[in-house]
């Protein structure tokens, strides 16, 4: 549990850090919230040579509102989203995932960025993300661009950011008004990962499912959109019968990796019933 | 008296003795980060050492390269067997009579054993060290599942033992097998099931777990070569043992050894024992001439130091169509892990497990334990529970509710028809104990009625109805159990530890001005012997709780004790307690005697002094005796108020108590809810019942841990899969459920104070308290039992089996 040598940088700007980490190559790694690269660090599963610490890059913090378009800086931490108020009013949904983060000595620290940029299967808010159509900005010494949280994922730990490139912001479109949302999670205690998760965003009209997004958390090496399952659901009034099918379309995708929260039947078999709960409150928030 | 005059019940209550909730004293200290703990020890010129562990449950070991190790800066030395055997030191014995590799010597045999020791001049430098050293290992096949253990092919573990068909305890049948160790009159009970109109059969299995205190285990070892000194820091819950055992196997002189356990951060049995570490940093430090720091990761304390149970519990009970239990037969194999490192008493290879007959009137049992070898960590600790005592609770609390569940009977009704009876007592076990004392019909009464256990049932059966239409998804289960502890070892005429009787002491010294200290064998971890050790003294001799001050842990000041676990210390240092203040009170009655002019036996002890018979006004209090004892003694006594007490007792005690658990279980997830938990404790006399009720709060969240998920958890190769806090079920108070307790008292008749232990009782009782919901709750969908953990995915398996879940 004790962590190589290395070295520790802490550039001011965000030029400044994109240029360190093309400067150092491989051997370096962004420090966002620390809360997964460090304790690989003290496992030695992780050996960066260089951190690099993006705590004083001042860009790369604060949420602010563009029209219908909430922009979240890449160091804002659960907490912060916890307590924002623009959070709170556009995308509650984020809120009611961050209170199911850890702990809130982890949440004081772990950002958003760091939760969506590690790739790491077991984080909460990439399925949030690939729900809400959001959108990743990424700064790397060939410039900016803009990659969909769709196409951001690739795999355990492997994501579309080129070597060097660092997550600066998350643009996330404001769901209409009345929206019904919720966030599932089963999880065997507090600090723990999803045993299984499900996200859904959805709107009603006439007591039926208008529109529908599901996202699976955990139940794959890459966050997953539900799609077949959302599908069930729109033009029903969630039904048992529909539910059901909704949970067994979600259920196809999972393809989740036994482990001590239990074998794989069962992780799958959460992961619908999960869907279903989702879905129902979901429905029931709905205006 | 004027209006001034204290009433007899100020004076009583100033004291803050025995039956005060009186305020921890040392969470002052803790409460403000100011304790003292071994990380907390730094010396000047201190260096660390650190481990290499072995990635293989069973290997050979071909080469140890350390010459790169040896070129990072900082580190000083790498410690291998082969350096351990020029001092004779690369096996240790253990407190079980087997023997135990402190470095890897040719093979490895569990995943994470010890394989060499980098020191270096801090702790980064020791684990890049660590990194550089290159072991060649050769794997082997390894042994996991303790029931392939004795099969004729299983894989030689033991080489070292190879040949030997004796081991400390009697035969070895098999070159995996450690002992064999029966109980009980085999043909009167074989009879017994023969003439049996009901028996009942299960294999019940109690998980491997961890005690897994907050501090792991670690030490400081500083070698003073101008005196031949060595000091040593450590996280001892047995200081006065660990000296000894070192001077035994050192062969260094037991007054040049000086053993300092500090403050402890939880014990819970994992401290009892010696350590690889501890030796590898006593050589380092021999070495070097330099202090040596070791401690361990919280990877490290899961999967190498002492884990808890692995106890396989085949369990019959024979039984009239009535439902009056008549025979007792109890096989366990025990799987020990790759070296026998048990903490128990040295004659008792399962500890106490023969108290498996429980709070029942058996008239006869008969038990049989096989230990093993397996490559698992050694150990077999008793995690907050006297030796082996909860495994025997659990396994006899499971029992009676299967065999209630095959009679139709109320598992409550069961136990009371069986009970022992209050006039039974001293009651002798079929299995060999003498029960000292025991009032089990108004406990168990008195739970279910203040549970409304009826109602309970009645509103379980509307819930079964329920779900049976389909109506509800959940299902509700009532986990009864009561259990007698046997606790406070113990009598010389049965328990020693490597020869030494189990009793302890205490040294009391009363100084001029009315205020003492004194000094124990026993050692706290967090069960606030500071506080209450100085209620029995502010009661016996009539000084102010606050006036005495409490001193554990230091070889050199202390009087020799066995130290704290298996709830020994009230049993047994509190006993010493009161008989060295009885002494000091005798003395002091003498001084009293010359100072007002009166034979002793015209004298009466009154809260906080003496007072002449028939004459109240003639009153001379404990702090003037003091004063006097230092200045005015009676001609020929000794000047000094001081005394010492070494107690053995003469029997241990048998706490006991009635809990109830009741809890609700979603089919569909498995997930559980405990809706309510009553525990009542029945300790004796209570000395200080808000530290009984937070030890009890303790032992009950420990036992929620262990039954709902807590386990140390090998794959097929011996790796472990629970080696973290992420992964080993170590409950936060979001998991927690609310404890409701309440006692009955029912005194000890051999303690000097009537008290008995409760510090473990909580665990004992709580894991089958909690199985046995989880078994009730499935019971009328059919199963008869199912094995703990009883984690959310376990329940959910028992569920689809059972036909619950589609």
């Amino acid at each position: 549990m004790i962590p190589g040598p290395f070295s520790y940088h802490r550039p001011a700007t965000l030029a400044g850090a994109v240029k360190l980490l093309a400067d150092l190559g491989d051997d370096a790694r962004p420090l966002a919230g620390g809360h997964s690269l460090v304790p690989m660090m003290k496992l030695r599963l992780a050996t960066p040579t260089h951190l690099v610490d993006l705590h004083g890059v001042a860009d790369l913090k604060g949420i602010s509102r563009d029209g219908d378009t909430i922009v979240i800086g890449a160091m804002t931490t659960q907490h912060e989203l916890l307590t924002s108020g623009d959070i709170r009013q556009s995308l509650p949904i984020l809120q009611e995932a961050a209170a199911l983060i850890a702990d809130p000595q982890v949440r004081y620290l772990g950002t958003i960025g760091g939760n969506v940029a590690n790739g790491d299967p077991g984080n909460d808010m990439p399925a949030l993300m690939i729900v809400l159509g959001a959108n990743f900005r990424l700064s790397g010494p060939g410039g900016e661009r803009e990659v969909a949280a769709s196409e951001f994922y690739q795999g355990a730990y492997f994501t579309a950011l080129e070597p060097g490139e660092i997550l600066t912001s998350i643009s996330i479109p404001v769901p209409p008004a009345g929206h019904g949302y919720a966030y599932e999670k089963l999880k065997r205690k507090v600090g723990d990962y999803a045993t299984a998760a499900a996200a859904v965003v959805l709107t009603m009209a006439g007591g039926k499912v208008a529109t529908c997004a599901i996202g699976l958390t955990n139940l794959h090496e890459t966050p997953l959109l539900a799609t077949d399952a959302a599908n069930a659901a729109i033009g029903s009034n969630l039904d048992a019968a529909t539910l059901k099918q909704a949970a067994s379309a979600a259920e196809a995708i999972m393809a989740p990796a036994a482990d001590a929260r239990g074998p794989v039947e069962y992780r799958k078999h959460v992961g619908g019933i999960m869907v279903m709960r989702a879905l129902q409150r979901a429905a029931g928030r709905a205006a | 008296m004027n209006d001034m005059t204290p009433t007899r019940e100020q004076r009583t209550a100033a004291l803050e003795g025995m039956g005060c909730k009186r305020k921890r004293v040392e969470d002052i200290r803790f409460t403000q980060g100011k304790g003292n703990y071994v990380d907390d020890v730094k010396l000047p010129g201190m260096l660390h050492g650190d481990f290499v562990r072995s990635p293989h449950a069973h290997a050979r070991v071909k080469a140890i390269k350390t010459e790169e190790a040896l070129k990072v800066p900082g580190v000083l030395a790498v410690i291998t067997a082969e350096t351990l055997k020029t001092v004779n030191l690369a096996w240790m014995p253990t407190l079980a009579g087997d023997v135990q590799m402190v470095l890897a010597d040719g093979k490895v045999l569990f995943q994470n054993q010890e394989v060499a020791f980098v020191v270096a001049t801090d702790r980064y430098a020791a684990d890049d060290g660590i990194n550089k050293v290159e072991v060649e290992y050769e794997p082997l096949p390894p042994l996991v599942d303790p029931f392939k253990a004795m099969d004729h092919n299983a894989p030689v573990l033991r080489e070292d033992l190879a040949g030997k068909t004796t081991g400390a305890h009697g035969p070895r049948k098999h070159h995996n097998h450690i002992f064999e160790w029966t109980v009980g009159d085999k043909d009167l009970t074989d009879a017994a099931f023969r003439r049996a109109e009901v028996t009942i059969k299960e294999m019940i299995s109690y998980h491997r777990t961890h005690p897994s205190p907050l501090e792991t285990c670690q030490c400081v070892c500083s070698f003073d070569k101008v005196k031949g000194e060595l000091t040593i820091w450590g996280t001892f819950q047995a200081p006065h043992v660990i000296r000894t055992v070192v001077s035994l196997i050192a062969k260094l002189p037991e007054q040049k050894i000086h053993v300092i356990a500090p403050d402890i951060g939880g014990g819970f049995g994992n401290k009892v024992g010696a350590y690889p570490g501890y030796i590898c940093a006593a050589v380092a430090s021999i070495v070097t001439g330099k202090p040596v720091k070791w401690v361990e990761d919280r990877i490290e304390n899961l999967t190498a130091t002492s884990f808890a149970r692995d106890y396989h519990m085949t369990t019959e009970i024979a039984a009239t169509k009535e439902g009056k239990v008549t025979g007792l037969r109890v096989h366990v194999l025990a799987d020990h892990g790759a070296f026998d490192a048990c903490a128990d008493p040295s004659k008792w290879p399962a500890g106490f497990f023969n108290i498996v007959t429980g709070s029942y009137d058996f008239p006869t049992a008969h038990l049989t334990v096989d230990g093993v070898y397996t490559n698992k960590a050694p150990g077999g600790v008793a995690y907050r529970c006297s030796f082996r005592v909860t495994e025997a609770a659990y396994c006899i609390e499971r029992a009676m509710d299967i065999l209630a569940q095959k009679l139709g009977m109320d598992p409550a009704e069961l136990r009371l028809k069986n009970f022992i009876k209050p006039e039974q007592f001293p009651y002798h076990s079929a299995l060999g104990w003498e029960y000292d004392s025991g009032d089990y019909h108004t406990a168990m009464r008195k739970m279910m009625e203040t549970t409304d256990y009826a109602a309970l049932r009645k509103e379980q059966a509307d819930k079964r109805a329920a779900f049976k239409r389909g109506e509800t998804r959940e299902i509700m289960g009532l986990g009864v159990s009561f259990f007698t502890e046997i606790v406070g070892a113990g009598p010389s005429k049965n328990c020693d530890i490597l020869g030494i009787a189990m009793f302890d002491s205490c040294e009391i010294r009363m100084h001029p001005t009315g205020a003492g200290i004194a000094r124990m064998g026993t050692k706290s971890q967090g069960q606030g012997h500071e506080t209450t050790w100085a209620q029995i003294i502010a009661t016996e001799i009539g000084i102010p709780a606050d006036n005495i001050m409490v001193e554990e842990g230091n070889t050199d000041t202390a009087p020799y004790g066995l130290g704290t676990y298996g709830s020994r210390s009230t049993p047994v240092a509190g006993a010493a307690i009161a008989m060295a203040a009885r002494k000091i009170k005798a003395k002091a009655q003498m001084i009293a005697a010359y100072k007002l002019e009166v034979h002793e036996d015209d004298l009466e002890f009154d809260i906080d002094g003496f007072r002449v018979k028939g004459l109240p006004e003639k009153f001379m209090s404990m702090k003037d005796i003091c004063w006097a004892a230092y200045n005015s003694v009676p001609p020929g006594m000794e000047p000094g108020l001081e005394a010492v007490s070494y107690y053995d007792p003469p029997n241990m005690t048998y706490p006991f108590g009635a809990y109830l658990c009741v809890m609700d279980i979603d089919v569909d997830t498995g997930v559980y809810k405990v809706r309510r938990f009553y525990a009542l404790d029945d300790c004796g006399t209570r000395i200080n019942p808000m530290i009984i009720e937070g030890q009890v709060h303790g032992g009950l969240t420990e036992a929620f841990a262990i039954a709902m998920g807590q386990e140390i958890r090998y794959d097929d190769t011996g790796n472990v899969v629970t080696g973290s806090f992420m992964d080993f079920f170590m409950p936060t108070m979001v998991e927690t459920p609310h404890w409701e307790t309440d006692f009955t008292v029912t005194p000890s008749p051999h303690h000097p104070i009537g008290a008995k232990g409760v510090g473990e009782s909580p665990n004992v009782g709580g894991v089958p308290a909690f199985s046995n919901a989880v078994n009730d709750a499935f019971s009328f969908l059919g199963s008869t039992h199912i094995q703990m953990p009883h984690d959310f995915w376990r329940n959910w398996k028992a569920a689809k089996t059972l036909g619950a879940v589609a």
